[in-house]
């Protein structure tokens, strides 16, 4: 073999075991899971192949279901309404703050290695009957029995904000910190207001790292079944949760399968959409 | 708005990202019976529950081989991938890098949910297998975003050098390219592990009957009631998670400091 030939083959051969394994557990599964959602979940013995619509007809039709997935939107655009909010000036402040910068931002990467399940059940500890802030209300008098503040719409949103908001400041702050400074201080300079120059100069600028933030926020919020579990009272589902009592509770896999196509279509429609207009590097940025 | 309201601000958005994995900590150490608020003292009684407990010792152990193997397996293909990605030109690019990180691109309860379903019809149920399977599959696009980023800023020509004065590829790589490899390699396996130890999400799905994770141990105790142990447990989690990034960090740091880099 030539030396040229091997120079060529050798990427393909260092790549191959990654491209095997995607394939294999990803790809393929994905496409057998569409072919599973036409089957049907027999009482007795295995699911009856072939191919029935009746799945797809119930996902798309059934109010409850259209509910929930409506209902989880919802939940996700506050959830990634209030990360921006949040996430926003604090992006700011750490790519303007002089000096410390480097432990400023990994303060804010600790999240990260911090177990999701713990953030998320830590807020039983101060919202919970017994918890922080029930104490210091009957300790001072405020009231006289805990009130019920957990398992509501409400704590759900507040866990995904927390949990999520990380992933925001982070695009955010790729996307502010590549701004040069200079460029403020021009649009000041020709007569602007420092509000001006922020909202007509800097704002502008830092939209794809929003936007690229908005829609790891969204994503993310909307796939996720155990803050609603953990934080949510029983009307609380959102629609990855229906397809975990499918699959898990149910053993109803054919209709688990086409449930998480549903969901896998919603949220890819938005990534595809978002790809049209922006492109994927900035969210591997963010990433990287 | 001033620069000093901006300031405030962000104090409180970082008090409340920290404040409530804080009072985890706190209360893990608290004396009171029932682990609530107020504090009666610092014991570590909760710990020695913890130690005593087999349910959650199984499961630390369980975290812990799957974590080791994950990050094995997920390294190795990751870094070698990384490699081709960096090193060489070829038609497609975009679309390899794409299918390689599509995992994270994927709704994780739909990859979970595809898993279980292809490798059960396949013969392999729910088991360990399926739970490695998994965390490899979904860890992997993490390691590979890391070790490009770092692989990117290793100069090529130390490599020709040797080549040109006469090293056989094989030795050039495991004598020269590995070396330069190893803080990638090290980020690579670190971020693998960390997310396979705190995954819940996908290892919910895939792990057999009987058989629980860290993670999935904290899950099926909240069900009963948020005991002291469970903050317990959490710390714990949090100082393996966080501490060894750090301890990795530091290591890092102390070897370029000794090589003079």
């Amino acid at each position: 073999m030539s030396v040229e030939a091997r120079e060529k083959r050798q990427p393909w051969i260092l790549l191959s075991p990654a491209l095997v394994a995607v394939t294999l557990l990803l790809l393929v599964p994905l496409l057998f899971i569409v072919v599973y959602s036409f089957w049907l979940r027999s009482a007795v013995g295995p699911d009856i192949q072939g191919f029935h619509p009746d799945n797809w007809q119930r996902a798309l039709t059934d109010p409850f279901y259209r509910y929930i997935l409506l209902n989880t939107l919802k939940i996700a655009a506050i959830t990634t309404f209030f990360c921006a909010l949040l996430g926003y000036p604090a992006a700011y402040f750490i790519t303007r703050s002089s000096g410390n910068k480097l432990i400023l931002l990994l303060l804010l990467m600790l999240p990260f290695w911090i177990s999701y399940i713990i953030r998320t059940m830590s807020w039983i500890n101060i919202l919970g009957s017994s918890g922080a802030l029930n104490t210091l209300l009957i300790s001072t008098g405020v009231t006289s029995s805990p009130i019920q503040m957990l398992y509501n719409e409400a704590t759900v949103i507040l866990g995904l904000v927390h949990f999520l908001l990380p992933f925001m400041v982070l695009n955010i702050y790729v996307s502010l910190d590549g701004i040069d400074t200079n460029l403020e201080d021009a649009a000041t300079s020709l007569g602007a207001t420092r509000w001006q120059a922020f909202s007509q100069v800097t704002l502008p600028l830092s939209l794809p790292g929003l936007a690229a933030g908005g829609l790891l926020c969204f994503v993310l919020g909307a796939g996720t079944y155990i803050t609603p579990l953990i934080l949510g009272g029983p009307r609380d589902a959102m629609f990855a949760n229906l397809v975990f009592e499918a699959i898990i509770t149910q053993l109803n896999w054919p209709m688990g399968s086409a449930l998480s196509l549903l969901l896998l279509l919603v949220l890819g429609a938005l990534v595809a959409i978002y790809n049209r207009f922006l492109g994927m590097s900035q969210l591997t940025k963010g990433l990287g | 708005m001033g620069w000093a309201a901006i300031r405030a601000y962000t104090i409180l958005v970082y008090l409340f990202m920290f404040l409530p994995v804080v009072v985890v900590v706190l209360l893990s150490f608290n004396q009171n019976q029932f682990g609530s608020f107020p504090m009666t003292g610092v014991s570590l009684r909760w710990f020695e529950a913890l130690w005593n407990n087999d349910a959650v010792m199984r499961a630390f152990r369980t975290s812990l081989v799957l974590g080791l193997l994950t990050a094995l397996i997920s390294t190795t293909l990751g870094v070698l991938a990384s490699l081709a990605l960096v090193r060489y030109t070829m038609r497609g690019k975009n679309l390899i890098t794409t299918i390689l990180i599509a995992p994270i691109l994927v709704p994780e309860v739909v990859l979970a949910v595809a898993l279980l379903l292809f490798l059960n019809w396949l013969g392999i149920g729910k088991s360990f297998a399926l739970l490695l399977a998994g965390h490899v599959i979904f860890t992997l696009p993490f390691v590979i975003l890391v070790v490009q980023a770092r692989l990117v800023s290793i100069r090529r020509d130390v490599e020709e050098a040797a080549l040109s004065l006469g090293a056989s590829p094989i030795q050039t790589f495991f004598s020269v390219t590995l070396p330069l490899l190893m803080p990638a390699v090290a980020a690579g396996a670190l971020f693998a592990f960390t997310i396979s130890f705190d995954d819940i999400t996908g290892t919910l799905f895939w792990k057999p009957g009987g058989v629980e994770t860290v993670p999935t141990q904290i899950f099926s105790m909240l069900r009963n009631s948020i005991s002291p142990e469970i903050n317990a447990l959490g710390t714990v989690m949090i100082v393996i998670t966080v501490g060894l990034p750090l301890l990795g960090a530091a290591i890092a740091r102390q070897i370029s400091i000794k090589r003079g880099i």
